[in-house]
């Protein structure tokens, strides 16, 4: 288990005893925030997020917030990007923690985490980045993005489910959320789960080696994919497309339908896809992202967000490229709106 | 998560499209909430002769809409008002809890639709 730690903490630039084993990015997330708010709850009782974070961020501020902190979203921009003016003028002297993802679970997009954490450290608070999307996917260094805090997943990078870490800087206070023993440098009690922990090492070295290569790859599909898309629908909008984002996702707005049906229809035909946020999939609301963006309620309900990987392959995209445009066209068909009277 | 009924009647709906000269027309949901449903009627002799829809919305959306339709085709003004959501769910076989309110959309498509072609008769 302590080889598992030393691989996870090099390919991050971090020491060993700087990483946490945690059972995913959910609990890493809890265990960031609700553990710096109540470590230095002395100190202050202010807190800042953005208005796009996931939800395993989100609802943990929601939570504080009922036990008497105070937070403040961040707005984003069109493409959804956070800006560090913004942050700047949301820290107050009782601002103790900052916590803004290192890129977007739905439209992919990476936020300027350098900058903004400058603006954090120049201020003093703690800066913590979930980033569960990117580690695995692109190099991180966390000296050089500058966090305190660090959340990772390791089934988003092909590794086992129900395994993840959290990167804690040395000095960083930590209240820790899980009591009992003194795994984990007392910051999370709990017998290791070792095998998860051993697999999510070997899984995150072979995503580091593969890392040049896949981003090559599957970002050229993913291109294609939005190319052939945007030439052979109408009215549709490839959400943050001009923004630094993940090479594997893609975000798509079909104006007049809805998303699930679109999801459904593309099921029919073996293409899986996610409708919004796929965590939110069973709830009625539309992405809290994408209404954070700006887009309009309708629009945002006619998302659909292809994810590419490791195993999609060129085949899998031109079936999509042949069968997407017939799909929206059924549906459009029974929709009442976008039609000329 | 849908019953094969469910995925029948969205895969290939019944009653797709406008009536022109329709006697009712119901307008019900909102974008904001992700369905909108717009059902047209054509009655003669107080009867139901022909029943059209259109609809924004998922799955379940569009597949009540189509039984909707289905359920009240030929059925008299005064049969078609007692046909509830619930009615529409069990033709389809069941729907799931967060999908219920669907079949609400469907009720009130009805609804509204004979509502508007009463007032359209009464202004007459």
């Amino acid at each position: 288990m302590e080889k598992a730690r030393s691989v996870i903490a090099r390919s991050i630039g971090a020491r060993d005893e700087e990483i946490v084993f945690t059972s995913g990015g959910t609990e890493s997330n809890n265990l960031a925030i609700r553990g710096v708010a109540q470590a230095l709850r002395k100190k202050g009782n202010h807190l800042v997020t953005s208005s796009i974070e996931h939800h395993a961020v989100l609802n943990v501020f929601r939570a504080l917030e009922k036990e008497g902190f105070v937070v403040t979203y961040l707005p984003v921009d069109r493409e959804g990007l956070v800006h560090p003016e913004d942050l700047r003028k949301a820290l107050r002297p009782e601002t103790i923690l900052v916590s803004i993802m290192h890129a977007n679970n739905e439209t992919g997009v990476i936020e300027p985490i350098e900058e903004l954490s400058r603006v954090v450290r120049e201020h003093g608070a703690v800066f913590h980045t979930d980033a569960v999307q990117t580690v695995g996917k692109i190099p991180i260094q966390v000296d050089a993005l500058g966090v305190d805090l660090l959340s990772a997943s390791a089934h988003k990078f092909y590794g086992p489910k129900g395994v993840g870490f959290l990167y804690v800087r040395k000095g960083t206070r930590l209240a820790p959320q899980i009591l009992g023993g003194h795994h984990e440098r007392s910051r999370r009690a709990g017998t290791e789960n070792v095998p998860g922990i051993v697999g999510m090492a070997k899984a995150l070295e072979i995503a580091q080696d593969e890392m040049g290569e896949e981003a090559g790859r599957v970002g050229t599909l993913r291109d294609w994919l939005e190319e052939e898309l945007q030439a052979r629908v109408p009215d549709i909008v490839i959400v943050s497309r001009g923004a630094p984002r993940l090479y594997n996702t893609s975000l798509v707005l079909v104006e007049y339908v809805e998303g699930e049906s679109l999801l459904l229809n593309l099921d029919f035909e073996g293409i899986c896809v996610s409708s919004g946020s796929a965590c939110t999939s069973s709830s009625l609301e539309p992405s809290h992202v994408l209404l954070a963006c700006g887009y309009p309620h309708a629009l945002a309900h006619g998302s659909i967000r292809f994810s590419l990987g490791k195993w999609t392959t060129k085949e899998e995209i031109s079936r999509v490229v042949a069968v997407f445009p017939g799909i929206v066209e059924k549906l459009r068909a029974i929709s009442p709106f976008g039609k000329v009277r | 998560m849908y019953t094969e009924k469910v995925l029948e009647h969205f895969r290939n709906p019944r009653n797709v499209g406008r009536i022109e000269d329709a006697d009712g027309v119901g307008k019900v949901g909102n974008p904001v909430c992700g369905d909108v449903m717009v059902m047209y009627l054509k009655i003669r002799d107080d009867r139901i002769e022909d029943a059209k829809f259109e609809t924004f919305g998922c799955g379940a959306a569009i597949a009540t809409s189509s039984m909707a339709t289905e359920l009240i085709k030929g059925k008299t003004v005064e049969e078609a008002l007692r046909v509830t959501n619930r009615a529409v769910a069990e033709a389809l076989g069941g729907l799931p809890p967060h999908k219920m309110h669907c079949s609400v959309l469907a009720e009130e498509a009805i609804r509204a639709a004979i509502e508007d072609y009463q007032a359209k008769r009464q202004r007459k």
